[in-house]
């Protein structure tokens, strides 16, 4: 008799067949029957409406215009963008350096992630809570890799320029910082050294949360070792997570500047790690071309969403 | 559970090679050490008497350790004006709000984006994952235009309430939510006349623990480290990294004091980070509770 209830009550919560009604009858019922979801996403979404929705709409207006915040914005369509590939030298630059950072400390940080957080996840848990914090140490203290500057310092009391030279390897200080064949390597490594962020800890955290059993009847089903139980147990469970940490790994990359501009200074020289960031930064606070810098950050926007939509692709074929 | 748990474990190491192991030992080892030494080396520096921070040739490792740089960095926070202990008072409350706020915002949101099937749902998420993609450098002056028309210019509010919204905290929430909370565990919740709230509240949040714990170190180290905005004027409610900054723009002669703020600045976080490890590492006997 319960059980008859509960199906009756069920029945009249969910329609019984879409076809009955209208798509138009059949959105509202859902919506009506499921109005607690808007209730609870609309604390956040008002919000977001309001500091992120309404500006970027804005700024996709912006970019087809004149705008020095002083005068009215003047339509001029798409002479911003002409102007950033034909004639600002700079940008085509920018555009080359933000994607040797993207494609290597992206692609990097995203497999150095996951793979430790995978490595430690069978240590013991006491070991694991240092192992982790060694790593997760250079990301959780703010400006901490402000340290390299030190190590690399361009005078003699510099730690690597004073060991070269005690060792009599070079004569006079190297300017790590100011001469491009060393700064974009250096900021690279740098990178990486404070990459391991967000995205491991959420990779941590999503690993512990595989339910053990999963691997013990892949055990039963014969899966002979930790890379075949890696493909096809771990990863198609970590999915959820695995995208997570692609978009962290790709909006850190390709909006890689602090750490440019904190080490090499901004601009740098010869615009040698001048990145598409910088470039914005340049035109949007400095120059106050708003026009301008939104069509450069509306080129950065397409340029990760394509690369989403790369990554998205090929995490669809993780375990197969 | 321990128990079952360890013979779990036994099974999983059968099948590990021994090569295999010691591969991810070496490697681990060699990472390891390049992610410490930098670290080691900024202590270091922090206890180094200022005659062997300018020695020549360069010394890794601090001889004769001082505490001289602390007893600086503190001693040039008493001169300032503005009394010390209001920026760290601004620098607390704003982290700890914004951190709360960060939490219960998008983690009721993310709920209702990934259990709840209400129609446009897809539409929300698209939109917020999109946003994640749009450099935050340019959607500045509206935001002031905003703030403005608020009149929060100048107080906490610009700090505090857009972490509310922060995007990061709900996709990573949305998607433990999604993998770790099985939809007939909710389901039989609501059959049984739980409301949605406490739903939420009691079935979903504790399966997400990992998630959330991750989301509070990561926001609070964010406010920690930041915490100020150029949208707040009075020196009084300016945070404490600021001030430390300022300190530091004194120059060669605040070296010392410089590296001992760079070790005070992260001792806060890291002990928000091994609290937060420690529940996860807690929590995770109970994760067998889903079937």
């Amino acid at each position: 008799m319960s059980q008859n209830t509960a199906v009756k009550q069920e029945e009249s919560k969910r329609p019984v067949s879409r076809k009955d009604m209208t798509a138009l009858q059949w959105t509202l019922k859902e919506m009506k029957r499921n109005y607690l979801g808007y209730l609870f996403l609309a604390p956040f979404y008002i919000l977001f409406l309001m500091f992120t929705i309404i500006p970027v709409v804005l700024s996709l207006f912006i970019c087809f215009t004149h705008f020095n915040m002083l005068e009215p914005p003047k339509w001029i369509f798409l002479d911003n963008f002409i102007r950033l590939f034909l004639e600002d030298d700079i940008f085509l630059i920018c555009v080359k350096n933000t994607l040797i950072f993207a494609i290597v400390t992206g692609p990097a940080s995203y497999l150095l992630s996951f793979f430790v957080a995978w490595f430690i996840n069978e240590l013991p848990p006491k070991i694991r809570a240092v192992v982790t914090l060694v790593f997760y140490a250079p990301s959780i203290a703010g400006s901490v890799y402000m340290i390299w500057q030190t190590l690399f310092s361009s005078d003699a009391h510099g730690w690597v320029n004073g060991t070269l030279i005690k060792l009599g390897l070079i004569d006079t200080p190297i300017h790590f910082f100011k001469d491009p064949t060393y700064m974009m390597p250096l900021c690279i490594v740098v990178a990486l050294w404070c990459s391991l962020g967000t995205a491991f800890l959420s990779f941590i955290a999503g690993l512990q949360t595989v339910d053990r059993s999963l691997y013990e009847a892949g055990a039963v089903d014969g899966v002979k070792n930790r890379w075949q139980e890696l493909w096809y147990i771990t990863l198609p469970v970590m999915k959820p997570q695995l995208m997570f940490g692609a978009i962290m790994a790709i909006t850190g990359s390709f909006n890689f500047g602090g750490i440019v501009s904190a080490l090499c200074g901004d601009p740098s020289t010869d615009y040698a790690c001048h990145t598409i960031t910088h470039h914005l930064g340049d035109y949007g606070g400095a120059r106050m071309e708003i026009g301008y810098s939104s069509a450069i950050a509306m080129i950065l926007f397409f340029m990760m969403v394509g690369a989403n939509q790369l990554v998205q692709k090929m995490l669809a074929k993780v375990g197969q | 559970m321990a128990k079952k748990l360890r013979v779990i474990n036994h099974k999983v190491v059968l099948n590990r090679s021994a090569g295999g192991d010691a591969g991810i030992t070496f490697f681990l080892s060699i990472l390891g050490v390049f992610m410490f030494l930098p670290m080691v080396y900024a202590v270091m520096q922090a206890f180094k008497p200022l005659d062997e921070l300018w020695i020549f040739p360069p010394r890794f490792y601090v001889v004769n350790p001082t505490t001289k740089n602390f007893t600086d960095l503190f001693r040039l926070m008493g001169t300032s004006w503005v009394p010390f202990s209001r920026y760290i008072f601004n620098t607390i409350l704003i982290s700890v709000v914004g951190t709360l706020g960060n939490l219960v915002f998008s983690s009721l949101a993310a709920y209702s984006l990934a259990k709840i099937k209400f129609p446009g749902r897809e539409f929300f998420f698209q939109t917020i994952v999109l946003s994640l993609m749009f450099s935050s450098s340019v959607t500045g002056i509206v935001q002031y235009l905003i703030f403005a028309a608020f009149k929060w210019l100048d107080t906490y509010l610009v700090v505090i309430v857009p972490v509310f919204c922060s995007t990061l905290g709900l996709y990573l929430m949305k998607q433990f939510m999604e993998s770790s909370v099985s939809d007939s565990i909710l389901e039989s919740a609501r059959l049984d006349g739980a409301s949605e709230l406490r739903t939420f509240f009691q079935i979903a949040m504790p399966m997400v623990k990992p998630a959330w714990l991750t989301l509070i170190v990561y926001s609070f180290q964010g406010l920690w480290s930041g915490g100020s905005s150029a949208y707040i004027y009075s020196e009084e409610l300016k945070s404490f990294s600021y001030a430390i900054g300022q300190i530091l723009s004194g120059g060669l002669a605040r070296a010392g004091a410089g590296a001992a703020s760079s070790v005070v600045m992260m001792i806060v976080p890291i002990f928000v980070f091994v609290i937060s490890q420690s529940n996860i590492i807690e929590t995770m006997g109970s994760s067998g509770m889903k079937d």
